[in-house]
This record gives structure tokens, sequence and C-alpha cells, in this order.
């Protein structure tokens, strides 16, 4: 029996109008990995993230989470695309964590995280309520289940961020620069937190600028640059011995 | 530069208390005996006034065909708002859509029904009887099955709240536009990752938020809503105004019956103001970290404040 990967990109091409962001991506991330994905600002990695869990359409390639084609239906061919209702029910899959934690406002921490469980599940309050519980206890933030996001600090946040993708038990976190928006104090916490989520198995797509957690947490490591992957390897082997010049340029100005 | 490491910094207490004198503002005492006088005489005018019966607006005030205009205008009030809004936001959601021809439709709509006077609309309501004659049930250019008369169908009432009610839609519309789009983007793409669908996300994440945009102006449109019910009168429905005019017309109490039907639709809009800075503080939680002080608070605060200067002075 061979393992699917959880996600195989093939060629992804990506525009916004004449401005092609993405040239060609070819990669896979395996079950259980914690995937790093670094590189310069603009050079695609949002863009790429968001293809993943189709809130961006790809424009050519092929694009897979869990052996499944992303927004499309393979049929006679042709492809054919997934109605809203579908889509919707694929991203209960995928949990994503953004740089500026986009918290409900108007909903509290456990409101926050009770939310997607009640609506898209259908499971009962009471149970959602227990379990949202569990995650704040888990993001060390169990006392701070009745307060509204604007009354948590931004690592606070960020956890409780994270907690609300955990309540729908996807099988693979996407990370934005889940700790660019930071207090360099505040890092710590939520790292800890992502750290949990790879010891207990969890498969992670980790958009960062963090090499130190990517050389000690990642499984892989792809660096970005301009729309297409330049260089990719184990995260020690490539941030201690790139081989490339752009990814020796890059490494020098964030190391 | 050193700096002294084991030297901790002397006790020297906690320093006393700052008692400054406050500074004086001759300009507003002068501002305020000015307003006095004024008020003074306005006070005079309105007790000793003949035109102005106390007595004759009292009577006028709680007269039956007044008080029965009153429930008719409260009532144009509130189907009129209750059409608006729940058409604003549907005209909204219309307008914002990605298909051309929902937000063609909507653009059109907000189009007519602003770009005319409501006055006009009135009586295009009133009057569409004589183009419609007969409302029917059946295929579209086939046979009919049912048909009703317009004008037993639309009377009086079904007009104008139509004309109110489809007219403020059109207001509202754009007030809701401005509040949707005033929400962050990363709102619908978070809810989105979650598998909310856009019907979720709009009506459970968007829209509450949009709220805190929305419920000011929408009080300011309800509290015209209530004085442009007058217009109705245009129609000879019998509302507030219309019973004030009819009474000043019988009687010659021109003035009194119209202060009894003012002090009427101040007591509403007065009522509609409080209303209204309940429901903005409902939808500002989440947003600010303490929640805005009631009037009642302020009152007591501010009363509080006047004591201590007081005992200070
Ligand atoms: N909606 C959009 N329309 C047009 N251009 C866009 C859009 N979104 C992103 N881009 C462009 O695509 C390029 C890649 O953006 P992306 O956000 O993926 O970069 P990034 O690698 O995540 O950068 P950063 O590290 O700054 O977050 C940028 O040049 C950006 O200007
Ligand atoms: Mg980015």
């Amino acid at each position: 029996m061979t393992v699917q990967p959880m996600v195989r990109a093939e060629q992804v091409h990506k525009s916004y109008g004449p401005v092609e962001v993405l040239k060609g991506i070819d990669l896979q991330v395996e079950q259980g990995q914690v995937f790093c994905l670094v590189g310069p600002s603009g050079s695609g990695k949002s863009t790429f993230l968001r293809c993943i869990n189709h809130l961006e359409k790809i424009n050519a390639g092929r694009l897979y989470v869990d052996g499944e084609l992303v927004g499309y239906q393979e049929r006679g061919g042709k492809l054919h695309e997934l109605p809203d209702r579908v889509v919707a029910q694929k991203r209960r899959d995928i949990g994503m964590v953004f740089q500026r934690f986009n918290l409900f406002p108007h909903k509290t921490a456990l409101e926050n995280i009770t939310e997607a469980p009640t609506q898209v599940k259908k499971l009962p309050k009471a149970q959602a309520r227990e379990q949202a519980m569990e995650l704040l206890n888990r993001v060390g933030l169990a006392d701070k289940a009745g307060n509204y996001p604007s009354q948590l600090s931004g690592g606070q946040q960020q956890r409780v961020a994270i907690a609300r993708a955990l309540a729908m038990e996807p099988k693979l976190m996407l990370f934005d620069e889940p700790t660019s928006a930071l207090d360099p104090e505040l890092v710590g916490d939520v790292l800890d937190v992502m750290r949990g989520l790879a010891e207990d198995g969890m498969t992670m797509i980790v958009v960062t600028h963090e090499m130190g957690f990517a050389r000690e947490v990642g499984d892989a490591l792809v660096f970005m640059d301009e729309g297409v992957v330049v260089e990719s390897g184990h995260p020690r082997e490539v941030l201690t011995n790139p081989q490339h010049e752009r990814t020796r340029a890059f490494l020098s100005k964030v190391l | 530069m050193t700096i002294p490491q084991d030297t901790a910094p002397p006790d020297r207490g906690r320093p006393e208390e700052i008692r400054a004198v406050a500074v004086r503002h001759p300009g507003r005492w002068v501002a305020v005996a000015v307003i006095a006088v004024l008020a003074a005489m306005l006070v005079h005018l309105l007790v000793s006034s003949k035109v102005l019966q106390w007595d004759v607006v009292g009577q006028i005030f709680t007269y039956q065909t007044v008080i029965a205009g009153l429930g008719r205008t409260l009532l144009l009030t509130v189907l009129g708002m209750v059409i608006g809004i729940v058409g604003g936001v549907l005209l909204a959601v219309m307008r914002l859509s990605h298909n051309p021809v929902l937000s063609g439709v909507s653009w059109l709509f907000i189009w007519v029904f602003r770009g005319t006077p409501l006055l006009v609309q009135l009586f295009f309501w009133f009057f569409l009887g004589a183009l419609v004659p007969t409302i029917g049930l059946g295929i579209p250019f086939g046979p009919t099955f049912v048909s009703w008369s317009y004008n037993s169908l639309v009377g009086l009432f079904t007009a104008a709240t139509l004309a109110l009610g489809l007219n403020e839609a059109a207001y509202m519309a754009e007030i809701v536009r401005a509040g949707i789009l005033s929400v962050d983007e990363g709102q619908t793409e978070a809810a989105s990752s979650l598998g909310l669908t856009y019907g979720q996300s709009l009506w459970r994440i968007v829209l509450p938020q949009a709220m805190r945009v929305i419920i000011p102006p929408t009080g300011n449109e309800a509290i015209s809503m209530l004085k442009n019910t007058s217009l109705v009168s245009a129609i000879a429905l019998e509302d507030l105004t219309r019973a004030g005019q009819d009474i000043a017309n019988r009687t010659l109490y021109e003035i009194p019956a119209l202060v009894a039907i003012s002090l009427w639709y101040l007591l509403l809009t007065s009522v509609m103001s409080v209303g209204q800075y309940y429901v903005e503080r409902y939808y500002a939680r989440g947003a600010n970290r303490v929640l805005p002080e009631t009037p009642w608070q302020k009152v007591r605060r501010n009363v509080l404040r006047l004591g201590r200067v007081g005992g200070a002075a």
C-alpha cells in the first residue's frame, strides 16, 4: 500500500490579470509532514496557500489535496467546476491560520471556536462548547474563553485562531506567517502550540520567517522566489548549505 | 554613563494629590447668561400667548381622531421601515453579487426610487389602479386563473405602505452596502476557510459586524420615516398630520393643533433616539474594550463630579 501525499502540486500557475504570480509550482507534501515555505515578500507564498483551499482559482496545472483535485472534478477528460457548496465542504478539512488572525471581533474566544462546528457540522451547542474548552486548554487559554478578541493580546488571538481552525478537525493546517504580526516576546507561545501540533502528527504547511522553527520542527523546506521553487530539501541542509545564489542572498538577510 | 545598580531609589512615599485652581472660562458664563435670557423670553411667550392656549393643546393632544391618526402614523412607520430594511438588505446583497443581472436590477431599482420624489411615488401607487385595473394569477401572456381588482387589493393604506417602504428600501440598500463593504475581507476569508457557505458567512459574520456602520444612519432613517409619513395626508389618509389639519380646519385652533401634533412627533422621535442608542451599544460589543456608558450612567457620573467640585470649592 502506498501512502497518498497530502498535497501534490503539478505545474501550478496563477495570474492576476496580466501578472503571473505562480509560474509552475511543483511540490509534494507527505502525510504528517511539517512543510516550511520560505521566500522573499511577493514571491507568491500566500497565493499558493490560498490556492490549496481554493480561496483562489489556479489558471493552469493540477493541485491535489489528499488525492482529490482542488475545486474541480475530472470527468471524461474534462474539468468541471465544483459547486460552491461542495467547495465549502472540502474546506472543512483544511484549517487556515492568517497573519492578521482574522478572529470574528463580535464573538468571544469561545464563540469563535464553536461557530464552524455548530454551523457547518451542526454539532450540538453543548458538545461544541466542551470541545472548544478542551482546545482552549490545549493552547493555554482556558481562562480567556469569555474574552472578545479586542481584549486579547496578539499572541493570545493567534492561539485562539489556531484553536478555531482545529475545531473542524482538519487533516491539513495552513499557516500564513502566523507570527509575523506579533511582538517578539509573544512569538514563542504561538510556536510552542505549533510544535505541539507537529508532535501530534498534524500535516502542516507553514509560511514563515522563523528559521529556528523551520530547522527544529520542519521535515521539508522549500525556498520560493518570483513564483517558482528555487530550492527544496531538508530544512537543516537548505539552511546550512544552500545551493543557489538566490537562496543564499535571502538567508543572509533573514538569519 | 554609569547606572547605579544596587542603590534603590529613596522611598519618598506617595506624592501629594494635585489640587490645582481650575482655568476660568468667562466666555462660557456670558454665553450662559445670553441663552438664559432668550429662554426666559421664549417661555414667557409660550405661556402668555393668546394664540397658544395650552388647555386646548392638551385637549387636542388626546383627542380621539388624533390618537387614531397617531396609530396609523406609527403603523406606517413600522411597516415602512420593515419593508425598507428587508428590501435594503436584499438589494445590497444583490448589488454586491457577481451575477450582472442581479446587480443590474438592484442598481435600476435604487436609481428610480432614489431619483424621484417620495410624494410622486405615493401618487403613483395611489393612481396605479387606473393603469392596472386588475391583478391576475396565471401564465404570462397566457390564460389567467384568478384575478383581483387593484383598487380592492391595494387600498389607500397599502398604497401608502408600498410607497414609503420601497422608497426606504432604496436608501437602506446604500446604507447596508456601505456597511458590508466596511467589514474587512479577512473576515469572509476566515469564514470560508472554516467551511461556512457564502450565505452563512454573510448572515453570521459580515452583517453583524456591518451593523455598527448600519445602525446610526438607520436610526436617522427611522426618524425621517416617522416624519415622512405625514406626506400620506396628501392622498387623504387620516394620519397624525391629517388629523391635526382636520381639527385646525374645523375649529380654527390652527396653532394649538399644530403644537399638539408636533409634541407627539417630538415625543416619538425622542423615544426612537433612546432606542437607537441602546441598539448601537449592543452592536458595539467586541469593538470596544469597554462598553460605552448608558445615558443614565453618564448623568450619574456628571452629577457625582459636580458634587465633588462643589465640595472642593
Ligand atoms: N488579489 C490580487 N490582485 C493582484 N495581485 C495580487 C493579488 N494578491 C496578490 N497579488 C500579487 O501577487 C504577488 C504575490 O503575492 P503573495 O501575497 O502571494 O506574496 P507573499 O510571498 O505571500 O509575500 P509576503 O511575504 O509579503 O506575504 C505580489 O506581487 C502581489 O502584489
Ligand atoms: Mg504573504
